[in-house]
């Protein structure tokens, strides 16, 4: 995967990263900074205008170049994986309204806020944006809106009800690519009902770009401490560190109390340290056929007899895990956690 | 304007109401033209479905409070998901006030219908079909309201479910009335729930017909106050199908009403015919688990007065035959397994009718295995005047909206 050099302890990213300032990004200088937000008052459109309307424009159009301000590129230690699809993530932070530390948590973004992640596959000349999804923190609470690129790149349309096109994954899979629908948005982003923000959690950023983002002004304060999530796609870490670290950005944001799947019993965060909770030795609940014959979520050294790897080795509808998102296996993701499994002792 | 203020009622303090109607049709675009319509809906909508065949993708999703989705009946309006790629169910449901009404789901990949902390749901003249009959490969339930306070399904029909046709768990307040369950592994199931009605319901062909359990582990925990009153339970001879690893994966063939670690379940005025293991059985969770909050014993479970044939020719159980031949061919209508839960030596795990005769497998201790089954004949003590079981079943207000 590659990302912007602003990635992670970049000098560009002191100078909150701007739409047209980085050409080297990937290779595809261009789109790159037509995924990039245009500006404030276009986010600021109010809830039902933005539902209703056939589109919204959030993108510079222009190929000109310009700074976008209080706009921040940023990159997740351990992100999550989409099928292989390039991500292109960015926070808008308004005016006078600087984010705000909330310890381990999620970074506090006060309302006018917004969270743009453009998903985008190919190398070079071939490299397409496919879709950018949006997180508007308005008043009333925070809107999860879908965008779906158009074949000329020039711009993205409101897809409310999601797509499905045909692409070519990193890893060579041909598959029909789900675009999720307004509401598929909230089943991942949500907690007790409301609709949240999922990725920018202080342990999931670098020390160096919350540091940046501090010192540009668009943060208060530097987390009093914070865990760090490590380097996923560096492979550096323990193997449970890491796999608690992918099933924490790719699972627990249904399986956790208050999460979408939170009638399953399976709690999948990060902090949660209960054995069972986080399925070691834990029989299915709903699982249907997606137990696979299995009897526990977790037997440990043993990935084969283990529903949670069953589950995450599978594409297939009704046993696919995680539901939305996914039509191909992250054959990474499957090693390390069945190697986590492996590593248990036998009960 | 009954509808209309019946609906100011159930909203008050919710958005203003347009109570627009939103008409689709069968044919191209189907999936994005429905889908959008249940995003766009706005409190006291209706989604109406034309009759005709809509062919779907994708599962579709409903996030808007107090939307009722309208079809022209559960043989016209139907939801074809049989070339699903994507999404766990049919159709999910994470809103309250929802009105499901007069459509069917065919083969969705997953669950059918899914309502998740959507309170206040109901379900009627809905119809969730996997349509080769009962395979392993058929999705896990066709209703499955869950985490909800107001449930109510009513003169529908899931056949093919590969774990419960009608499936209510971690729930409260909950009616399942006038429905048919045919084919499924388990007919209809009330799971880590509590204030249930299940009545009036036709249970045939599923390898259980009615279960009410408990079970360790989740966020929901103390099933019970239970009423299983005046169903039809018969022939429920169909082999498991489910896939192994499931709870009800363990439910023998041929049973007909089972309740399984729960407190105050009264069974009475059922018709239950045909079920070769057991007609009725009351049992103790049979697995170890490690949650303290858990009860894995039945408790005051009532088999009252109900319509039962002399019992079972054909057990699905370890030594069939042997236990046949020791009961002189058909075994007594009721089994249990023994237990009590040592903790409260005054609660009764089982009262019966003086007439419904029983057996026990004599175990001694939770999770014993069958193999150490001492079985022998089992007289329960008579029950005496049902416990005031409160206000129970779905709210009038859900009952109200059908007329």
């Amino acid at each position: 995967m590659r990302l912007p050099n602003w990635k992670r302890g970049s000098s560009e990213a002191r100078r909150s990263p701007s739409c047209g300032g980085d050409a080297r990004a990937g290779g595809g200088g261009r789109s790159f900074r037509r995924a990039c937000p245009c500006g404030r008052e276009r986010c600021r459109r109010d809830g039902r205008d933005a539902a209703r309307a056939v589109r919204i424009r959030l993108f510079r159009r222009s190929r000109r170049a310009g700074a976008c301000p209080r706009v921040a590129g940023y990159a997740l230690n351990t992100p999550l994986w989409s099928d292989g699809a390039d991500k292109l993530r960015f926070v808008y932070v308004p005016q006078g309204a600087p984010l705000e530390p909330d310890g381990e948590g999620l970074l506090r973004f006060p309302v006018g806020s917004a969270i743009i992640k453009t998903f985008a596959f190919g190398e070079g000349a071939e490299r397409r944006l496919i879709e950018t999804r949006v997180l508007l923190h308005r008043a009333e609470g925070w809107v999860a809106l879908p965008y779906r690129w158009n074949d000329e790149q020039t711009d993205a349309a409101l897809a409310l009800a999601g797509a499905r096109l045909p692409i070519t994954t990193p890893a060579g899979e041909e598959i029909s690519y789900r675009i999720p629908n307004k509401n598929q948005c909230k089943s991942c982003h949500s907690k007790d009902g409301e609709v949240i923000p999922i990725g920018p959690k202080a342990r999931n950023l670098s020390a160096e770009w919350l540091t940046d983002m501090e010192r540009a002004g668009l943060l208060t304060a530097m987390p009093e401490s914070f865990d760090t999530l490590p380097d996923w796609s560096a492979g550096e870490g323990e193997t449970a560190a890491l796999a608690r670290a992918y099933l924490d950005v790719n699972c627990a944001h249904c399986h956790q109390l208050g999460g979408a799947a939170s009638n399953s019993g399976l709690d999948l965060r990060w902090e949660q340290d209960d054995p069972h909770a986080i399925g070691i030795g834990k029989p299915p609940v709903a699982a249907g056929r997606g137990a696979g014959g299995l009897l526990v979520s977790i037997a440990p050294g043993d990935p084969d007899a283990s529903i949670l790897a069953y589950r995450m080795q599978s594409a297939e509808p009704g046993i696919a895990m995680p539901e939305l998102g996914k039509e191909t296996v992250d054959h990474d993701g499957v090693a390390v956690v069945r190697r986590w499994i492996s590593e248990m002792p036998h009960q | 304007m009954t509808r209309f203020a019946l609906g100011a009622l159930l909203l008050a303090g919710a958005a203003p109401l347009a109570a627009e109607t939103h008409v689709i049709a069968p044919g191209e675009g189907a999936q994005e033209r429905l889908q959008e319509a249940l995003i766009l809906a706005e409190p006291g909508d209706e989604i109406v479905l034309e009759a005709g065949r809509y062919t779907l993708t994708d599962g579709l999703s409903l996030d808007v409070d107090g939307v009722t989705v309208r079809g022209a009946g559960p043989a016209q309006s139907v939801l074809d998901f049989t070339t699903q790629q994507g999404a766990g169910e049919g159709l999910l449901v994470t809103s309250d006030g929802v009105t499901l009404r007069d459509f069917a789901l065919e083969n969705p990949k997953g669950d059918g219908i899914k309502s998740k902390g959507a309170d206040n749901i109901v379900y009627h003249r809905i119809r969730v079909t996997w349509t080769g009959g009962p395979k392993p490969e058929n999705g896990a339930y066709g209703i499955y309201p869950v985490e909800s306070t107001g449930v109510l399904v009513s003169h529908s029909e899931v056949s093919g479910a590969s774990d419960a046709g009608i499936y209510v768990g971690q729930s409260t307040k909950i009616t399942v009335r006038n429905s048919i369950a045919t084919d499924n592994v388990a007919g209809i199931e009330i799971e880590n729930s509590r204030d249930a009605i299940v009545t009036d319901n036709y249970v045939t062909r599923n390898t259980g017909g009615i279960l009410v359990f408990d079970l360790p582990g989740l966020p929901v925990m103390g099933g019970g106050n239970v009423l299983v009153k005046n169903n039809l339970v018969s022939g429920n001879n169909t082999p498991n199908f489910a896939p192994p690893g499931n709870i009800v994966g363990g439910v023998p063939r041929g049973t007909g009403i089972m309740v399984m670690a729960n407190e105050k379940v009264w069974v009475e005025d059922n018709v239950v015919m045909d079920n070769p293991t057991a007609p009725f059985m009351v049992i103790a969770y049979t697995q170890a688990f490690d949650d303290a909050r858990y009860n894995p014993y039945p408790r005051e479970v009532v088999i009252a007065d109900n319509t039962v044939d002399a019992g079972a020719r054909d057990p699905d159980l370890p030594g069939g035959e042997m236990l046949l031949a020791a009961f002189g061919g058909t075994l007594p209508p009721l089994v249990t397994d023994g237990l009590a839960d040592p903790g409260s030596p005054d609660v009764h795990p089982l009262a019966t009718h003086p007439d419904i005769r029983g057996w026990s497998l004599g175990l001694s201790r939770q999770g014993q295995p069958l193999a150490e089954a001492s079985p022998a004949p089992f007289a329960a003590p008579a029950y005496t005047s049902p416990w005031d079981m409160g206000d129970i079943g779905a709210p009038a207000e859900l009952e109200a909206r059908l007329k």
